[in-house]
């Protein structure tokens, strides 16, 4: 008789904290009381809290354990499933059994990751007891392509890859492309440093995708599709080979599907990893074989892709939303979002957030209410400074917008982007222009290098910013800054070119006096860039015992023992911090400016 | 035939026709550097770039873009002719364009524009990358540093003289044009030593040896010359 389930999480980031050895240690300890046949342990996709790993949910009631441990086993098997006693010490929050009152998932409305962490993804019979595969037979069945592709429209669906094209229309813009051969390809590239939703989606309920890439396939007439997937995903990759051959061995992928006389085959291929790769026609060069560098568009890929035949290119999440609008219908699903802006987004949280992790919430939800509520705000103690969303081309909103709905236009409209949906919130800590500069170091750095304005613009932007963070910027430096930014924007080739510029932009935009205080004052204000910081020790405090003097690596502070007070030599300090960091007393203080 | 405006002028194109080919066509110049006529259009270095008013401004290389029916096309707007100077400016920093020592000075496509465009300054920090000269060829010089890495070369050598020796090799700015996936050229053994990549390159990067400053002229012109002689596929 089963009695109780365990969902273990056995996403990426639950697996390299230790998921399979849980597993083990639970399993024994469950034969060693006799309790094998009554709870089962379901393997499960990303459940979202992925710093809190491993995490399990236990059904019926509820009860949600994070950071397990191989040695807690034998204390949830004794206490939990035989005594009923939840362990309190392994709870997420004391006394909040239930994930349901916690508001980092009330908040959170699950439509793409509805099977993450509940189903078993690599056993199909559970995607389909969960409704899968109906919306595939449903299309099939009872749908004309266009009736397909009408009702995709209707629900507003726009892409998750980034630039949030309408999905319906560019499946009709390629079921109306002159050709016979079409192809789909699902773009599961994910290169932004930081990003895995679409990792989470393959690993947690692959049938998704591939139900979507079918119906799609369906809408557009297209035999033959290729799901383009990071090769540093091996998890993902294994749980896609594994479902793909599930699903043809039920005839729901392969010839003549459900024996409708629809075929559809579909095959995976490797990404090497550049991040300019997930852009759509380097992608499609890639799956040639050529230097995967883009090219310009028109035409686009549903008018010419793969093999320069009419090619339908969506995003892994944009695939996962494709079955719920078929089965639940478009009005369903755009009664969920803004005008703009139906259906949910799944966003990574990062940064100086509480609650870091995979989050699924409606679109329009407020920035606030996705980081203080959903997030759990910036951790005691720190103050909330900006919001950098949209990957590392994402733009950087300040306090004062945190009421703007997170939906495509409104955030492009504040100079930032929802791009593949990346979110790091930056507490008081951090230094705008040095924010700004780290982004554009990693665009780039990405660049392929094949049109002049991103090639060799990024990188001039990027000296520029490396005078202003060393205090060698001027204010024609920043009037040149802005006009480069600009320049790039508009003149790149590719998408990576045209957002590279955001975080400059935007910083420039609402971080202003920043950039001014490293030009005029000589100072970092938020006391990071360590050309425009000293260090000062403080009179009262310093007791003289020494332990700053000898950390010094460069002999700048001197002093004797016990005769405080100690001094620093600002002309021979480096600082590198090392003082501050060996000081017992907290008489080491780190100041905005070059000298004290 | 499609009908579409230039600068305010109707003007025909045939199906499959960019902007650029029906502009030329009715005499309307926009100045180019990565395009050649004979090889297929690369779209990179971004001097070409017009606005395309009905649709919402958007910039696109006239080169590389197919002219559509009802099109209305601007080529020379402050604006372009800003954005036009910047490009130059920036590929002016990138490496090491000093003319009066090039053996291209004075036959020079970059030079050419920069005096067409008004670009008499440069106003960001130059990168002089100091990378290596490959003197290896017994007939041809390549100078990296003078590269603009318009890939006319890489194009001549795979899609007219069918050799491939040239190809683009890493990435961003430090991307190069390399023969054989990474020279010396002399010792390539796909080179046929024909000579069309250096007739394609529209600067001084490669040249044929033992010319002195200034003495480098070229005749691009041939790779056109060669394909318009080849049945059409
Ligand atoms: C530099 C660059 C990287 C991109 N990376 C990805 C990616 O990793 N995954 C993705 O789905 N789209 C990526 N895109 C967007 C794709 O070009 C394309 O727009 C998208 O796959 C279309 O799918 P959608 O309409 O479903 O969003 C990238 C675009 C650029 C310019
Ligand atoms: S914008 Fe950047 S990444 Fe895109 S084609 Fe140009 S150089 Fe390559
Ligand atoms: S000539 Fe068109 S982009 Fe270079």
């Amino acid at each position: 008789m089963r009695r109780l389930e365990v969902l273990l999480c056995s996403g990426t980031a639950c697996l390299s904290s230790g998921a399979q050895e849980v597993k083990k240690a639970l399993l024994s300890s469950l034969a060693a009381h006799g309790l094998a046949e009554e709870v089962r342990i379901v393997e499960t996709g990303c459940m979202g809290p992925c710093e809190l790993g491993p995490v399990m949910l236990i059904y019926p009631e509820g009860t949600f354990y994070i950071k397990v441990r191989p040695q807690d086993a034998e204390e949830i098997v004794v206490e939990h499933f035989l005594k009923g006693r939840p362990v309190a010490r392994l709870l997420w929050r004391e006394g909040a059994p239930s994930p349901q009152e916690l508001p980092f998932f009330s908040r959170q409305r699950k439509v793409v990751l509805s099977n993450c962490g509940v189903i078993d993804p690599e056993r199909i019979e559970e995607y389909i007891a969960a409704g899968g595969y109906e919306a595939l037979g449903r299309a099939l069945t009872e749908m004309s392509p266009e009736e397909v592709i009408e009702e995709i429209k209707r629900s507003g669906l726009r892409g998750r890859g980034g630039a949030g094209f309408p999905t319906g229309t560019k499946w009709e813009l390629v079921r109306k492309a002159p050709g016979g051969e079409k192809y789909v390809i699902c773009n599961a590239d994910e290169g932004d440093p930081g990003a895995f939703m679409d990792r989470a989606i393959l690993e947690g309920d692959p049938h998704a995708v591939l139900e979507g890439m079918a119906i799609a396939a369906y809408a557009v007439g297209a035999k033959s599709g290729y799901i383009y997937v990071r090769a540093e995903y091996p998890l993902a990759i294994r749980r896609l080979e594994e479902a793909i051959s599930q699903a043809r061995k039920l005839g729901l992928l392969g010839e003549d599907i459900l024996e409708t006389g629809f075929s559809f085959n579909v095959e995976l291929r490797m990404g090497a990893g550049a991040f300019v790769c997930g852009e759509e026609t380097a992608l499609i060069a890639s799956i040639e074989g050529r230097r995967g560098e883009p090219r310009p568009r028109p035409p686009y890929p549903a008018q010419s892709g793969l093999w320069g035949k009419p090619t339908l290119i969506n995003n892994v999440e944009t695939f996962a939303n494709v079955r719920h609008i078929i089965q639940n219908g478009a009005d369903w699903f755009s009664a969920i979002g803004t005008e703009t802006s139906k259906g949910t987004k799944v966003f990574a949280l990062a940064g100086q957030v509480r609650n870091t992790g995979l989050v699924e919430v409606p679109m329009g939800i407020t920035l606030r209410e996705l980081i203080f509520d959903v997030g759990g705000g910036v951790p005691e103690g720190r103050k909330f400074k900006a919001v950098q969303i949209g990957g590392p081309s994402g733009g950087c909103l300040p306090e004062g917008l945190l009421d703007v709905p997170v939906d495509y236009e409104s955030l492009r409209g504040h100079g930032a982007i929802m791009g593949s949906g990346g979110v790091i919130v930056l507490d008081d800590s951090a230094c705008m222009v040095n924010v700004a500069k780290f982004f554009l170091e990693f665009t780039a750095e990405e660049s392929c290098g094949k049109c002049t304005p991103c090639r060799v613009g990024t990188q001039t932007m990027l000296s520029i910013l490396n005078r202003i963070t060393s205090g060698e910027g001027t204010e024609e430096d920043l009037q040149r800054l802005e006009e480069l930014a600009q320049l790039v924007k508009s003149a790149s080739l590719c998408g990576l070119g045209q957002t590279a510029p955001n975080p400059v932009l935007s910083t420039l935009r609402y971080f202003r006096d920043e950039y001014l205080a490293h030009i005029r004052e000589g100072a970092c204000p938020a006391g990071v860039c360590p050309a425009l910081i000293h260090y000062r020790i403080d009179p009262e405090l310093c007791r003289g015992c020494d332990a700053c003097r000898r950390a010094c690596p460069t002999g700048a502070i001197s002093g004797t023992p016990g005769s405080p007070p100690y001094r620093i030599d600002q002309s021979l300090c480096i600082r590198c911090g090392a003082c501050q960091a060996a000081c017992p007393f907290g008489a080491i203080e780190r100041l905005p400016g070059r000298k004290g | 035939m499609i009908t579409l405006e230039i600068d305010g002028r109707t003007v025909q194109a045939r199906p499959g026709q960019t902007i650029l080919e029906a502009a030329r066509a009715a005499g309307i110049r926009i100045p180019t550097l990565c395009y050649l006529e004979g090889l297929s259009p690369r779209g990179s270095c971004r001097l070409c770039l017009v606005e395309v008013a009905n649709w919402n401004g958007k910039l696109v290389p006239a080169c590389a873009t197919p002219a559509e029916e009802g099109m209305r096309v601007v080529t020379g707007s402050q604006r372009l002719k800003e954005l036009r100077r910047m490009v130059l400016e920036l590929l002016f920093a990138e490496r090491n364009h000093i003319c009066s020592i090039c053996v291209s000075n004075g036959h020079c496509e970059l030079q050419d524009l920069a005096c067409e465009l008004g670009m008499d300054a440069v106003r960001f920090p130059y990168r002089f990358p100091g990378l290596s000269l490959d003197a290896s060829h017994e007939k041809f010089v390549y100078d990296p540093n003078r590269c603009v890495l318009c890939g006319r070369c890489v194009r001549a050598c795979s899609e007219v003289e069918g050799a491939m020796t040239w190809g683009f090799a890493g990435r961003g700015v430090n991307t190069l044009v390399e023969p054989d996936l990474g020279g010396p050229w002399g010792e390539s053994e796909t080179c046929t030593g024909c000579g069309k990549c250096v007739q394609a390159c529209p600067v001084g990067a490669l040249a044929e040896r033992g010319v002195a400053t200034a003495e480098q002229e070229k005749r691009p012109q041939v790779l056109a010359e060669v394909t318009e002689r080849r049945p059409r596929v």
